[in-house]
C-alpha cells in the first residue's frame, strides 16, 4: 500500500459494499421463482417477461414474469380465500405476524438494503440507513395498531381485499407502507411493485414464509401498468392503494369511478422549500442536500421549488453551489456516494428533455462539475435560477436531482408562490423565527410541512397530500383508517317518489289547492339571484300537482357559486368559535320557523310526520356540528426522532361540494352543511331537487343568520347535471354525494382534480355528524423540531 | 500542501458578522449524525487517514498530578508515535512522523522543551487560568507570557464564560486581544469551551469574537468540562471559520479536543474537515486533535491494517 501517495491526496479510496451475498441470493432466482399466490411461487403459463437491469451498471440482474389477468385473478382469489383464516387470528394473532416480519426485515437488514441499491440505484447509505430501518419501523408501529384496532376503532372492520400498487423510488419502504396498515386493519393482500424494482418485493416474499404470514394473506404480482391496471380494476378488490403519478392516479380514479371501492392516492409533488432571510441558511443548504438531491431527487415530497426571500437569494444560491461542489455521485454501493443512479434509461431520459427545456426556456442551470461514470443512467444534481412560475421546470415535476429556485420578498408573497401550484404533498419551512415559521406552515396547503427539516418519515406521523397529490394518509391513525371501512352511512332507501320533471318548459299540471305564488330563487354569494338561464322547473305535491316553480340552475351557476365560495375564504380564517356561534344562530333561526319549515316539506309531498321529524333532526343536527366546530382537533405523535413535535391539524378541504337527493330533505342537506361549515369549509349545496321549497325557506334564514356571503351556496336543479360540473370544477376540492346512482358520472369527473369524493346520504345521529365532521376535513402534518 | 500563510492580524469587534446568525440545533445535528456515515476510509486509505490523524495530534497531558518524569515519557511518545516495525511495513520511514505538538501545563514546559529538543516538535502550554480561566487578567497574561519565556511556541487560552453568556463580546474581544499581544510569536489557540456555552448561536458568534480578537486556532473544550468536543458544535465552529475567511482571506485553524478518543473518532473527524473546509484544512498547522489516550487506539488499528490481526494495547509503547 502507497500510504505516502495517499497522504498527499487524501482521497476516501473505494469503499464498497459488499453484493456478493445479494449476488449469490439473484443467482438462483435469474428466472424466477413466480407470482406469491398463497404462500408459494406459481410461473404463469401466458406470461411475458421484462429484464430487470441494475441501473448503476446496464447489468440485467434478473428476469421478472409480466403477470396475466389469469394471474392476477389467482392472486386475487387467494387474498379472498385468506380472510376469514386472516380475521380469524384476532387481534393479538395479527400483531405477531406483523411483529415477525418487522423482526425478520432487521434481521436481513444488510441483504436487504444491498439488493434496494442494486436494484434501484439508490445510494448503499440511503438503503441502509433510511429505507430498510424505516420499513421495519412501519411494520413495528402497525404491529400495534393489529392488536389494538378493535378497541380504537369500535365497529370498523378491513376492508376486505386490498389492491396495492406501488412505484420504484422506495420499493421496499413503500411496500411497508403499503401491506403493514393493511394487514393491520385485518385486510389481505395483493402487492404489485414497479416492474423496475421488483427485487426487493420478491425476497419480501420469501421473509413471508420465513415469518410465518399465513398463506394468502399477502400475495405479490409482478408486473408493469397493465397488470396495474388490471389489478386495481379486479372486481375482486375492496380498496386500491397507489402511490405513483398523478396521470396514473387519475387513470386509476376513473377506472374505479362508480366501483364502490376504497381508494388512496399518493401522488406526484412541486413541493415548495421557503428559505426565509431569517432561517439558519447552512441548514437550509443541508436541507436541500436531504431533499433534492436525496434519492436523486426521485422523491414525491421532495422540495423541489426552492422559494428565498430575495435579500439573501445570492448568498444562499453561491452556499448552494459550494455544497454542490462536494457531493460524490457515482457508485451506489460506494459507501461515500451521495447521489446514485438514476432508476433506468426512460426516467434520465425524462429528466434530460425537462431540464433541457428549462434551459431553453432562459433558466440557468448551476450544476455539480463532477464526472460522471461511463455507464449507468446518471445526472448531475443541481439547482435551477432565473425560471419564473411559468416556466415548465417551475411547475412540471422533473423526480430528478434538479431543483428550481425562485425569490420572493414578503411572507405573503412565499405563500403565494408555495401554493401557485396543482399539487400539494409537502412544504419545508426554515425560519428561525416561531412567528413566521407556523404562519407559513399554516397557510401553505401540503399534506406535510417540515419547519427547519426536510423529508423527516416516521410511521407514527400521517403522510400524505393535498389537492393533485392525492387523498389518504399513510403512517398513525389517519393511516390506519385509510384500510377501514367506513360504517355504512346509507340508511335503508325511502318509499319511491315521483320523478322530478326538470324541463323547463310548462307542463300544464294543475296546482295544488293551496298553492300561493311564491318566487324561488338560487342562494350565492350571500344573496338570492336568478338562475343564469332564466329556466324553472316544476316542483309537485308528489302526487303530479305542482306547487310551485323551483329555479333551474346551470352550470353557470355552478360557475357563479363556486367563485363566491373560492371569494369567502374569511369563513377558514374564522375562529371555529366563530363559526360556531354563526351556525347556532341559524339553528336557532330555523328553530322559530320550525312550522314553516315542515310546510314547506309536506307541501312536497312529505307527510306531516315525517316532515316534523325531519325539520326537528335537522336541528339537531345544525346544533350538533355548531358544538363541534371547536372540537376538531389534530394531535400530537410519538414520532422516532428526538425533540420533535409532529403534530395534526385538521383542516378545512377548502371549497366543498354537497349534492343531496330526495330521501331526508332537509336533515341530510343541513347535516352535510353543517359539518362543512363547521370544519371551516365554504360550501356549493345542491338540495334535494323535489325540496326546492324547504330550500327556498333556508335562503331566507341563512340571509338573515350572519352566515357570510359566499359560504354557503345553495344549487336547485337537477342533481344528475350540477353534481358533474362541481365534480370537474377544478376550484371545488371536495364533494359529497348522496345518490349512489351519480357515483360512476361524479367520481369519472372528479379524477380532473382529484378531489375526494364522500358518497353516501348525510346521516344527522350524532354518530353520522361525528363521522360527517372527520370527513369534512384532511388531516395536515406539521413537523417541528426545537432545540435551544 | 502546509505552505506557511499570514498569521490572523485580528481586527476591531464587529458584531454584525455574528448578530445575526442563528444556529438550528436540531439541523446541525441531523448533519452531525451524517458525518460518519456519508463517507468512509478503509484498508490502504484507512491506514493512511491513521497516519495523518497522528500528525494531527496535540499529544496531551493536563493532569494534577503532572511530573516531569510523566512529560519525558510523554514527549519520547510524540517523537515516535508509531512502533519503527509499524512504520517499516507502511513505507513511510521518510515521513519523520510525530505528533503535531505536545500538550502541558506552564510549569511543564521547560520539561518538555527539554524532552524535544532537536525533533522540531512544538511545545504547546495552556495558560491563563486553565481551565476556569478565573483569575484577574494581569495574572493570565503573565501566565503566558511565562510559558513563552519557557519555550512554548502555542498558547491555549481558554476565554471568559462569563462574557460570552451575557453577551459582554467587547470585553471578551479585548481580553483575547491583549492575550494575542502577550503571546508574541506564539501562536494562540482559543479555547471557547463550547460546552459550558449554553447555545450553538452562542458557539458561533463566541467563535466569531475570537478570530477577530486574533486567534490563530479555536478550539473547543478543555476537556474538563462535562460536555467536550461535539460534531454539532464542530460543525458551527467551523462554519465561523469558514466565514471568517470569506470576509478576510484569513487561514483559521480547529482544534477539537476532549472526549476524541477512537482511530474512527480520528477518521470522522478529518472527514469532516475535508467536507466542510477542504483539504488545506486537513494539515496539521490547520488542523490539530487535542487528545491523550486517541493515539493507543490508532496504533492497534494501523497494526491491525499491517497484520491482519487485532491488536493489543500493551503491544505499544505507552505515552
Amino acid at each position: 500500500m502507497d500510504i505516502t501517495e495517499i497522504l498527499t491526496t487524501m482521497e476516501y479510496g473505494p469503499n464498497p459494499e459488499s453484493a456478493d451475498d445479494a449476488l449469490a441470493w439473484l443467482k438462483d432466482r435469474q428466472d424466477w421463482p413466480g407470482h406469491f399466490i398463497a404462500g408459494a411461487f406459481h410461473a404463469d403459463p401466458q406470461e411475458t417477461a421484462m429484464k430487470v437491469e441494475n441501473p448503476a451498471t446496464h447489468a440485467v440482474l434478473a428476469t421478472m414474469p409480466v403477470a396475466s389477468a389469469a394471474t392476477v385473478d389467482a392472486a386475487v382469489a387467494a387474498a379472498r380465500a385468506a380472510l376469514p383464516g386472516w380475521r380469524g387470528l384476532g387481534p393479538q394473532g395479527r400483531a405477531r405476524v406483523l411483529y415477525a416480519l418487522a423482526r425478520h426485515l432487521q434481521k436481513r437488514a444488510r441483504f436487504l438494503a444491498v439488493l434496494e441499491t442494486l436494484d434501484n440505484g439508490k445510494p448503499i447509505r440511503e438503503s441502509r440507513d433510511i429505507d430498510v430501518p424505516l420499513a421495519a419501523r412501519h411494520f413495528y408501529h402497525h404491529a400495534g395498531w393489529a392488536a389494538a384496532a378493535e378497541v380504537e376503532f369500535p365497529g370498523r372492520a378491513g376492508w376486505g381485499v386490498c389492491a396495492q400498487v406501488i412505484p420504484w423510488n422506495f420499493p421496499l419502504l413503500m411496500l411497508s407502507w403499503k401491506i403493514a396498515p393493511a394487514l393491520a386493519a385485518g385486510n389481505t393482500v395483493v402487492l404489485k411493485p414497479a416492474e423496475q424494482t421488483p427485487l426487493t418485493a420478491l425476497a419480501f416474499a420469501e421473509i413471508c414464509r420465513e415469518a410465518g404470514v399465513p398463506d394468502g394473506a399477502v400475495n405479490i404480482v409482478f408486473g408493469a401498468g397493465d397488470t396495474g391496471a388490471t389489478l386495481v380494476a379486479h372486481k375482486g378488490v375492496d380498496k386500491v392503494a397507489f402511490t405513483g403519478s398523478t396521470e396514473v392516479g387519475r387513470a386509476i380514479r376513473r377506472s374505479l369511478a362508480g366501483s364502490g371501492k376504497g381508494l388512496t392516492l399518493e401522488l406526484g409533488g412541486k413541493s415548495p422549500f421557503i428559505v426565509c432571510a431569517d432561517a439558519d441558511l447552512e441548514a437550509a443548504v443541508e436541507g436541500v442536500v436531504d431533499g433534492i438531491w436525496f434519492n436523486g431527487g426521485q422523491v414525491c415530497c421532495a422540495g423541489s421549488r426552492l422559494l428565498v426571500q430575495e435579500g439573501i437569494a445570492e448568498r444562499f444560491y453561491a452556499r448552494l453551489r459550494d455544497r454542490l461542489a462536494r457531493l460524490r455521485i457515482g457508485d451506489p454501493l460506494h459507501k461515500s456516494t451521495d447521489i446514485g443512479a438514476i432508476v433506468s434509461g426512460d426516467q434520465l431520459a425524462r429528466i434530460r428533455r425537462l431540464v433541457a427545456e428549462g434551459q431553453a426556456q432562459g433558466g440557468t442551470l448551476h450544476a455539480a462539475d463532477a464526472a460522471l461514470p461511463e455507464t449507468g443512467h446518471y445526472h448531475l444534481p443541481g439547482f435551477f435560477t432565473g425560471a419564473e412560475p411559468a416556466s415548465t421546470v417551475a411547475r412540471e415535476e422533473i423526480f430528478g436531482p434538479v431543483a428550481v429556485a425562485m425569490t420572493f420578498r414578503t411572507p405573503d408573497e412565499a405563500v403565494a408562490l408555495a401554493n401557485n401550484t396543482a399539487y400539494g404533498l409537502a412544504a419545508s419551512v426554515w425560519s428561525e423565527n416561531i412567528n413566521t415559521a407556523l404562519d407559513l406552515a399554516a397557510r401553505v396547503r401540503a399534506g406535510v410541512v417540515w419547519v427547519n427539516g426536510t423529508n423527516l418519515f416516521d410511521a407514527a406521523a400521517p403522510f400524505g397530500g393535498m389537492k393533485e397529490s392525492g387523498f389518504g394518509r399513510e403512517g398513525g391513525r389517519a393511516g390506519l383508517e385509510a384500510y377501514l371501512h367506513p360504517l355504512a352511512d346509507d340508511p335503508a332507501p325511502g318509499p319511491a317518489t315521483e320523478p322530478v320533471d326538470f324541463s323547463t318548459a310548462p307542463q300544464g299540471a294543475g296546482p295544488a289547492a293551496e298553492a300561493v305564488d311564491r318566487t324561488l330563487k338560487l342562494y350565492v354569494g350571500g344573496k338570492q339571484v336568478r338562475p343564469d338561464g332564466g329556466g324553472s322547473y316544476a316542483v309537485t305535491d308528489g302526487t303530479g300537482r305542482s306547487v310551485a316553480l323551483a329555479a333551474r340552475a346551470n352550470r353557470k351557476d355552478v360557475r357563479n357559486a363556486v367563485e363566491a365560495a373560492v371569494k369567502a375564504a374569511g369563513w377558514a380564517r374564522m375562529p371555529a368559535a366563530g363559526r360556531a356561534q354563526v351556525l347556532y344562530f341559524l339553528a336557532e333561526n330555523m328553530d322559530q320557523r320550525r312550522a314553516d319549515l315542515a310546510v314547506s316539506l309536506t307541501r312536497a309531498g312529505l307527510a306531516e310526520d315525517a316532515a316534523d321529524r325531519e325539520v326537528g333532526a335537522a336541528v339537531d343536527a345544525l346544533i350538533f356540528a355548531a358544538g363541534m366546530a371547536d372540537k376538531l382537533d389534530g394531535g400530537l405523535h410519538s414520532v422516532g426522532q428526538p425533540r420533535m413535535v409532529a403534530m395534526t391539524m385538521r383542516e378545512p378541504w377548502g371549497v366543498a361540494g354537497l349534492v343531496c337527493d330526495d330521501r331526508a330533505p332537509l336533515s341530510a342537506l343541513i347535516a352535510g352543511v353543517g359539518a362543512l361549515l363547521a370544519a371551516g369549509n365554504r360550501v356549493v349545496a345542491v338540495p334535494s331537487a323535489r325540496h326546492a321549497l324547504v330550500a327556498g325557506d333556508l335562503m331566507q334564514l341563512i340571509a338573515t343568520s350572519d352566515v357570510p356571503g359566499g359560504a354557503l351556496n345553495l344549487l336547485t336543479g337537477d342533481p344528475a347535471e350540477l353534481a358533474p360540473v362541481l365534480a370537474a370544477h377544478d376550484e371545488v376540492d371536495a364533494l359529497w354525494l348522496a345518490d349512489p346512482a351519480l357515483r360512476a358520472a361524479v367520481e369519472t369527473a372528479a379524477a380532473g382534480n382529484l378531489k375526494p369524493v364522500m358518497a353516501g346520504l348525510p346521516r344527522s345521529d350524532p354518530a353520522g355528524l361525528a363521522r360527517l365532521l372527520q370527513g369534512a376535513t384532511q388531516v395536515k402534518t406539521i413537523w417541528v423540531p426545537y432545540g435551544a | 500542501m502546509s505552505e506557511s500563510f499570514p498569521r490572523n492580524p485580528g481586527m476591531a469587534l464587529d458584531e454584525s458578522w455574528f448578530d445575526g446568525v442563528q444556529v438550528n440545533r436540531s439541523a446541525a445535528e441531523r448533519r452531525a449524525d451524517q458525518i460518519g456515515t456519508r463517507r468512509g476510509v478503509k484498508k490502504a486509505h484507512q491506514a493512511a487517514w491513521l497516519v495523518h490523524a497522528i500528525r494531527c495530534i496535540d499529544l496531551t497531558t493536563l493532569a494534577g498530578d503532572d511530573t516531569p518524569g510523566r512529560v519525558r515519557r510523554l514527549c519520547a511518545k510524540a517523537r515516535q508515535p508509531l512502533r519503527p516495525d509499524l512504520v517499516e511495513a507502511l513505507g513511510i520511514a521518510d515521513l519523520g512522523l510525530t505528533t503535531a505538538a505536545v500538550c502541558v501545563y506552564p510549569t511543564m514546559v521547560p520539561h518538555a522543551v527539554a524532552a524535544l529538543e532537536g525533533s522540531g516538535i512544538p511545545v504547546a502550554s495552556v495558560a491563563t487560568g486553565f481551565p476556569a480561566g478565573l483569575m484577574p487578567l494581569p495574572l493570565r497574561l503573565a501566565e503566558i507570557r511565562y510559558a513563552v519565556e519557557e519555550g512554548a511556541a502555542e498558547i491555549d487560552i481558554v476565554i471568559t464564560r462569563e462574557y460570552a453568556l451575557t453577551g459582554q463580546w467587547s470585553r471578551l474581544h479585548d481580553e483575547i486581544a491583549a492575550m494575542r499581544e502577550a503571546c508574541e510569536a506564539a501562536h494562540l489557540k482559543a479555547i471557547l469551551a463550547t460546552g459550558e456555552l449554553g447555545t450553538l448561536t452562542n458557539v458561533y458568534a463566541a467563535s466569531m469574537v475570537a478570530m477577530q480578537a486574533g486567534a490563530d486556532f479555536i478550539k473547543t473544550s478543555t476537556g474538563k468540562e462535562t460536555v467536550n468536543a461535539t460534531l454539532p458544535v464542530a460543525l458551527t465552529m467551523i462554519r465561523a471559520i469558514r466565514d471568517y475567511q470569506d470576509r478576510t482571506s484569513t487561514l483559521i485553524g480547529y482544534k477539537p479536543a476532549g472526549g476524541l478518543r477512537s482511530a474512527r473518532d480520528a477518521t470522522v473527524w478529518l472527514s469532516l474537515m475535508r467536507e466542510e473546509l477542504g483539504l488545506r484544512h486537513m494539515q496539521p498547522d490547520l488542523f490539530r486533535i487535542g487528545a491523550s489516550s486517541m493515539l493507543g487506539d490508532i496504533e492497534r488499528q494501523i497494526e491491525h491494517a499491517v497484520t491482519g490481526r487485532y491488536a493489543a494495547l500493551s503491544h505499544h509503547a505507552a505515552a
